[in-house]
């Protein structure tokens, strides 16, 4: 019989990086909070890569952080190395990359959590929840504790009927043999959710002082220090490198020898992996004609050997592993501390949710992260912050705050997953967003902290620093637009050594500076500024003004969609009565319920002249309650 | 009458008259409002706020005044003009409308111009240049309706035309899409995904070093292959609107050479397709001939009729221009009169064009310098006639039907674009990619080119139905091999 635990009012299941990010965004926003885990000492664990960021994802921890969320600055408190990636490229595709100490990265979170006010953090696996009228009013675990709340978001990641596939061998478990969540997954199915089988796999680990460094390269951190967090003061310059080797047509043969023995071949695996993330035995087979394909050698922290083998996920019996590693220059004597897996799990199909990440079958019970079908802890830890948003907005009976696809990767992501749904675990990749120009790594706070402001998620201490920023912005861009710079000797001489050509007349600052040889530097030189500029207002201001053509056009783009986001689909809506719809779309309407005419429009399925057929249609029914 | 005259009817019998709120606005949409084809005049119609702006940017009338500046449910006589030429394009008749007064109740322009598919096509294009969207099937009738124009009992009527007329566009569209055309911008797609999967690859994974970083050039390369291959296509459709409304074509010569005559013998030697077009508001007269397959629309007939000579009416220049416009020329001299200044200039303004010369009169005693003529006519096609006594018809058939087909034109084996939409889509996506070579020459960075190459790529994919996203990311993973 279960005991009465305790009330709350919200709950999250899991301490993964979404369920992290879930509890603390709901006790900051006031919300009282529990966090539930299988396992204390696992919190914030990373299962496989040691690293956090890299292109769109890293936007994403911009992103999370300026709604108040903590990876970032988790990340910044605990990494080995860091760099900016794509530096070579737009500012649209910039983005930051960790390696993580990945013991540190844990203990640093778990205190977080510990210290966070509204917030307790228990040990227990929930079995079942607690559904009154249909709706969700908590959870029970498997000693029996029936824990009441408001609201509840899952975020069990590859936990739900876990299966560790290694050669010949299976096994029910969790991530890293931690015990798995089997009754959940039944409950789930019981309450009617349609569930998926995915796949996912990790590399062999490895011991350092058995490596021989100086067949590999050294990839070291950047000299400068960065941070993800905007509010980050304190830098780490003591930095680990990473080693970069490749595999050999001998590991190719060893792999093609033993592919009747790779589970993948063999038929065991039957759920979908992912494409961006095949194991090492897919890409032989699929790129037979690759002769050798990269391999990072990743520390996984300050106080251990272990190195994780970066481009070797694997599933290949225990023995193939250690002549595949054996076959690699650099590992020919490297003793494998543990071995690679692959995982099946069971996964929520996504087009249950509706954008807040609330299930649209059992109000009051959310979900985020791997449950949704996705893959990557930041992709995870975004849902979980907007879970955990929605569900402590909810409790507190305030309105959601759903993110769109032109406000942030995170809106991108979510609105691809409720809107298409995923037949493979979904990453996010810098294409999948239309507006990546406006969604960048160093606007995330002038987008979003806004938003993380009104709901109570930035203090406002923070939220005074940000309006001083903005505010500086703004002048700067003002004073550029207004003034003039004549061609004189000194001007000519200073653009002609930057490879421009000279000037016939003379030019506004603000259009000196679009040419591509000009940077803000040569500006400010020519017309110094009265103020001291920070590097980050310097940084917006050319990044603006340089490419003041395209963001105008993709802002052109926003602005057409927000009038189709404003148009709202009533929940009531019956599709059946609208004539003319093409049948499949009728189908798919019916199965997503999109919120307004914009995301309809995205449905795969729904053409244009079916969204023509609603948008009539709905309009049909104004006119009708207007004349009532 | 159809569905939207019967709309433009119950308009005023329409009880309910809810306001425009806000998020009522739309952007200014365009298409062509005329069957395709079959009229001396088409129609271009706007609708929508920018209406007016849009067509004052490329209109220029005989007064100062701009269209913005008229009152309303006027007409005005004037030109269109491509502001980045700033060529002439077209002579016009626009009716501006100002909304709510109108069909769609937004502001509405229609451009009256030229019938025709090529020349209504260049206004089209003309206007969506400058800032108009291609409308969608229906788009103007819904647009009728949701802002209050139509009455609630219409609704369903409106969802029903929605449908009908995409289906049909559909249709039209599927019936083009058989064969090449639909291969040719199909493989044209796949290169440009290639290409995008590529600056993907560099973006997604930086640290993936089996792939060559893609640099401007390569970027440069791509897309002026990809530019040059729309310009074919747009060349092609030059050669549909050929078989769809026949070589447009023009009888010279001096007076008296027997321009009639061999007008009316191809008129009655083959049976007229098309005769006395009514020419409602202007005075062009066209005549449609099939001359072995080959359709000849024998253009300002009424002007050869009354015989005058086109050189001394309106110029050298302008007489050169306007025959530029043809696709075929005939150039008619007097075998029984010596080569004239006249004649000679004939040649001169027609050259580099296609021409057959006819030597007519042959009945008659020659004094004519062949050997000259034959000099004038460089490598051109010469053909003798006695018109009187129906003698070399033949022979002049066979000329035009073997300069028809001898060129790059093989009737039975072409790829060729006529569809009004698709010419409109191309033409954009040529636009596209031609911003994307400017930026690559600007240096701007490849992840800001992609968004043109992008556009380019979504507009093609417009043509054949297919704008899925996903297809980028698929490309993505079978090019190459990434993961961790």
């Amino acid at each position: 019989m279960p005991y009465e635990a305790g009330t709350y009012d919200v709950i999250v299941v899991g301490a993964g990086h979404a369920g992290v990010e879930a509890g603390l965004a709901a006790a900051r926003l006031g919300a009282k909070t529990l966090m539930l885990t299988i396992n204390l000492d696992m919190v914030a664990f990373m299962p496989c890569n040691p690293s956090v960021g890299g292109p769109a994802k890293g936007i994403v921890v911009r992103e999370i952080d300026a709604l108040g969320g903590e990876m970032g600055r988790n990340i910044d408190k605990t990494h080995i190395q860091m760099r900016m990636l794509n530096t070579g490229k737009g500012p649209a595709v910039r983005a930051l990359r960790a390696q993580a100490d990945k013991f540190l990265y844990q203990q640093e979170m778990k205190k977080t959590i510990e210290n966070e006010e509204n917030l307790d953090l228990v040990q227990g696996l929930v079995e079942r929840l607690i559904i009154e009228d249909g709706a969700c009013k908590g959870v029970i675990t498997q000693t029996g504790a029936a824990y009441y709340s408001k609201t509840v978001v899952i975020t069990t990641g590859t936990f739900l009927r876990g299966e560790i596939i290694l050669g010949e061998l299976k096994y029910s478990s969790g991530p890293n043999n931690q015990q798995p969540s089997i009754k959940l997954s039944e409950h789930l199915e019981e309450l009617g959710f349609d569930l998926v089988r995915f796949k996912t796999g990790t590399p062999p680990r490895v011991h350092s002082e058995t490596i021989d460094y100086s067949k590999t390269e050294i990839q070291p951190g950047d000299d400068v220090p960065r941070a993800f967090s905007y509010e980050t003061t304190k830098f780490i310059t003591d930095q680990l490198p990473c080693w970069l080797t490749y595999t050999s047509e001998v590991t190719h043969q060893i792999i093609d020898d033993n592919l009747h023995r790779s589970p993948m071949y063999s038929g065991m695996i039957k759920g979908t992996g992912p494409r961006y993330c095949p194991s090492i035995e897919d890409k032989v087979v699929r790129f037979h004609d690759k002769p050798r394909h990269q391999i990072f050698l990743e520390p996984e922290g300050r106080n251990t050997h272990e190195v994780y083998v970066q481009g070797l996920s694997t599933s290949l019996p225990e023995d193939v592993q250690k002549k595949v590693l054996a076959s690699i220059p650099g590992l020919e004597n490297v003793q494998m501390m543990r071995a690679g897996y692959a995982i099946e799990y069971d996964s929520v199909v996504p087009t249950q949710l509706w954008p807040t990440l609330e299930t649209k079958k059992v109000p009051n019970l959310y979900t985020a992260g791997q449950i949704n079908g996705t893959s990557g802890y930041e992709e995870a830890a975004g849902q979980g912050l907007m879970a955990g948003i929605n569900a402590g907005l909810k409790a507190l009976e305030k309105e959601e705050l759903i993110l769109s696809r032109s406000d942030a990767y995170i809106g991108v992501l979510i609105d691809d997953l409720v809107t298409k749904g995923t037949n493979e675990p979904y990453r996010l990749l810098t294409s999948r967003a239309e507006y990546r120009l406006l969604l960048r790594h160093d606007n995330a706070d002038l987008r979003l902290t806004e938003k993380g402001y009104e709901i109570g998620m930035i203090k406002e201490e923070r939220y005074s620093k940000f309006l001083q920023k903005k505010a500086a912005i703004e002048s700067e861009l003002e004073r550029l637009k207004s003034i003039f710079i004549k061609p004189t000797a000194e001007v000519q001489e200073l653009i002609v050594s930057k490879g421009g050509s000279e000037l016939k007349d003379g030019i506004r600052a603000s259009d000196l500076l679009k040419r591509p040889e000009m940077g803000y530097e040569q500006i400010q030189q020519l017309v110094p500024s009265d103020s001291e500029i920070a590097s980050d207002v310097s940084e917006q201001v050319e990044i603006q003004i340089k490419y003041e053509g395209y963001i105008e056009k993709s802002l052109q783009q926003v602005e057409k969609l927000k009038k189709m986001e404003n148009k709202k689909i009533p929940e009531n809506i019956d599709y059946d009565a609208i004539n003319g719809l093409a049948s499949e779309a009728r189908q798919k309407l019916k199965e997503v319920r999109p919120l307004s005419v914009a995301q309809a429009s995205r449905i795969s399925g729904v053409n244009p002249a079916d969204t023509s057929i609603l948008l009539v249609y709905l309009e049909q029914g104004k006119i009708a309650r207007l004349s009532q | 009458m159809n569905l939207e005259q019967i709309f433009y009817k119950i308009v005023f019998c329409s009880k309910i008259f809810h306001k425009r709120d806000e998020d009522m606005e739309f952007d200014t949409i365009t298409a062509i409002s005329t069957p395709m084809g079959e009229g001396a005049i088409a129609i271009v119609r706007l609708s929508g706020d920018e209406a007016l702006a849009i067509a004052d940017k490329i209109y220029k009338g005989r007064s100062a005044k701009r269209l913005s500046e008229v009152a309303s449910h006027t007409i005005h006589y004037g030109h269109l003009i491509d502001p980045k030429t700033e060529k002439v394009v077209e002579e016009v008749m626009i009716s501006v409308m100002r909304g709510p007064k109108t069909f769609t109740r937004e502001d509405v322009v229609e451009i009256n111009c030229h019938g025709g598919l090529v020349s209504v096509n260049r206004v089209l294009q003309l206007v969506l240049a400058n800032g108009a969207r291609l409308a969608e099937p229906g788009e103007f009738t819904k647009r009728a309706f949701l802002n209050g124009r139509i009455d609630l009992s219409q609704a369903e009527a409106v969802m029903d035309l929605i449908r009908a007329k995409t289906d049909r566009a559909m249709n039209v569209a599927l019936g083009q899409m058989e064969g090449r055309l639909s291969k040719l911008i199909r493989a044209l797609r796949q290169e440009i995904l290639e290409t995008l999967a590529h600056v993907e690859v560099n973006i997604d994974y930086p640290e993936y070093d089996d792939v060559e970083e893609m640099t401007h050039g390569i970027f440069m390369e791509r897309a002026s292959h990809v530019k040059s291959e729309l310009e074919r296509l747009l060349r092609t459709s030059e050669q549909g609107k050929i078989l769809r409304e026949g070589l447009s074509t023009v009888i010279i010569g001096r007076p008296n050479v027997g321009k009639s005559s061999l007008l009316n013998s191809l008129v009655h030697e083959n049976k007229a397709i098309v005769t006395d077009i009514p020419g409602t508001t202007r005075d062009v007269i066209e005549e449609y001939v099939n001359v072995r397959g080959v359709p000849l629309r024998l253009l300002d007939t009424a002007g050869i009729r009354e015989t005058e000579d086109i050189v001394e009416r309106i110029g050298v220049e302008r007489s050169r221009a306007v025959l530029k416009e043809a696709d075929l020329i005939l150039l008619v001299l007097n075998n029984s009169d010596e080569l004239t200044v006249e004649d000679e200039q004939l040649f001169q303004i027609t050259e580099d064009m296609d021409v057959i010369v006819i030597i007519n009169k042959m009945d008659l005693p020659s004094k004519i310098n062949i050997d000259k003529v034959k000099e004038l006519a460089k490598e051109r096609p010469i053909v003798t006639t006695s018109l009187l006594e129906d003698q070399g018809v033949d022979e002049l058939e066979e000329a035009i039907s073997s300069l028809f087909f001898a060129g790059s034109l093989e009737a039975g084996d072409m790829t060729y674009v006529s569809n009004s939409r698709h010419i409109a889509l191309i033409s954009q996506a040529l636009n596209a990619i031609t911003d994307a070579m400017e930026a690559i020459e600007a240096g701007t960075p490849i992840d800001l080119v992609q968004i043109d190459f992008t556009r380019t790529w979504e507009l093609l994919g417009e043509i054949i139905g297919d704008s899925v996203h996903e297809s980028l990311i698929d490309q993505l993973f079978s090019q190459f091999c990434l993961g961790k």
